[in-house]
């Protein structure tokens, strides 16, 4: 079975999002005033093969803690969807 | 002959400068590559700056896994030297060589320019050959260069002497901290100081015709390995 997995990585709350300020200076400069934080992060998406979705999202799970999320400084959320 | 080993990843551009410097100072310095799994009996390894792999999905991230990284990791653990400047900084704390990360500059901007930093640490394998605490004038060239850890791993880095080299903050002339590090932190080691990374390009600063000599004594530390207390070679 094959899944499509949504990986959602984000600046870890309270570090320094410097991008993210970027962002919600230029939304308040375009009129959006009710703009009141903005965060920039990662989005990816991956298929994987597995046997089930519990084992789809273990698997993702350990491609963020190796290599997908940066575990000093960020951190990620996994949704697995069947295909 | 101290012997020192260039990694070149897809990418590097600084691996020439380093090799140079290191040459010019007195060591026996070439090249291995990424795909390379053994470091041809390199006393010291050196992972030069550059943009390895295009900076895709962090400084540093896919570099970590290169074939090459098996052996520097074991040279590490047992006690061997290794040098990361700027992209090879990322790369150690990507591979956890070293604690901490280092984030998109503060400014948002790409910082190319001379910068005065404290030589806080001369027990280093980088470092040395500064025998106390020297201000020092080298370029930086990065985007990611904001260092960041923890308040208990910043902690101990400051209580155990382990930032090896730190922005001025009151240089009027390069207006101190280049990219919003915590505690102004240009570079840091391991206990032992034989695992240094460093934000700034000594090795673009060893000839007054470049703008500085100051990295030259950077360079001279690479080519005379003094054994330090407690580590191998």
């Amino acid at each position: 079975m094959t899944y499509r997995v949504h990986v959602r990585v984000m600046p870890r709350a309270g570090l320094l999002d410097p991008q993210g300020q970027a962002v919600e200076h230029a939304l308040s400069a375009l009129g959006f005033a009710e703009t009141r934080t903005v965060h920039v992060g990662r989005a990816v998406e991956i298929e994987v093969d597995a046997k089930s979705r519990d084992e789809a999202e273990a698997r993702a799970r350990l491609m963020c803690d190796r290599l997908l999320a940066n575990p000093v400084t960020e951190d990620y959320q996994v949704e697995v969807e069947a295909d | 002959m101290v012997r020192v080993a260039v990694v070149r990843f897809p990418g590097s551009n600084c691996d020439e400068d380093a090799r140079r410097g290191a040459e010019q100072s007195g060591a026996e310095a070439y090249f291995v590559w990424h795909r390379d799994t053994s470091l041809q009996g390199a006393d010291i390894v050196v992972l030069p700056g550059g943009f390895s792999y295009g900076d895709y999905l962090r400084s540093g991230a896919i570099a970590r896994f290169s074939p090459i990284m098996q052996a520097v990791q074991a040279h590490a653990a047992a006690g061997g030297s290794v040098v990361g400047i700027c992209n090879g900084f990322q790369i150690l704390c990507e591979a956890h060589l070293l604690p901490g990360a280092l984030m998109r500059n503060a400014g948002l901007t790409f910082v190319s320019k001379p910068v005065d930093c404290m030589v806080e640490r001369c027990e280093t394998v980088l470092t040395w050959a500064f025998d106390r605490k020297t201000p020092v004038r080298i370029p930086v060239a990065h985007g990611e260069g904001r260092f960041v850890a923890d308040a208990e791993t910043l902690a101990r880095l400051e209580g155990e002497g382990q930032v090896v080299l730190r922005y001025l903050k009151s240089s009027p002339s390069t207006e101190g901290n280049p990219n919003g590090s915590m505690n102004d932190i240009a570079g840091i080691c391991n206990a032992a100081g034989t695992v240094v990374g460093i934000m700034p390009h000594p090795e673009r600063a060893v000839d007054p015709k470049l703008g500085s000599a100051d990295g030259l004594l950077f360079m001279r530390s690479l080519a005379g390995v003094r054994p330090l207390a407690g580590a191998g070679r």
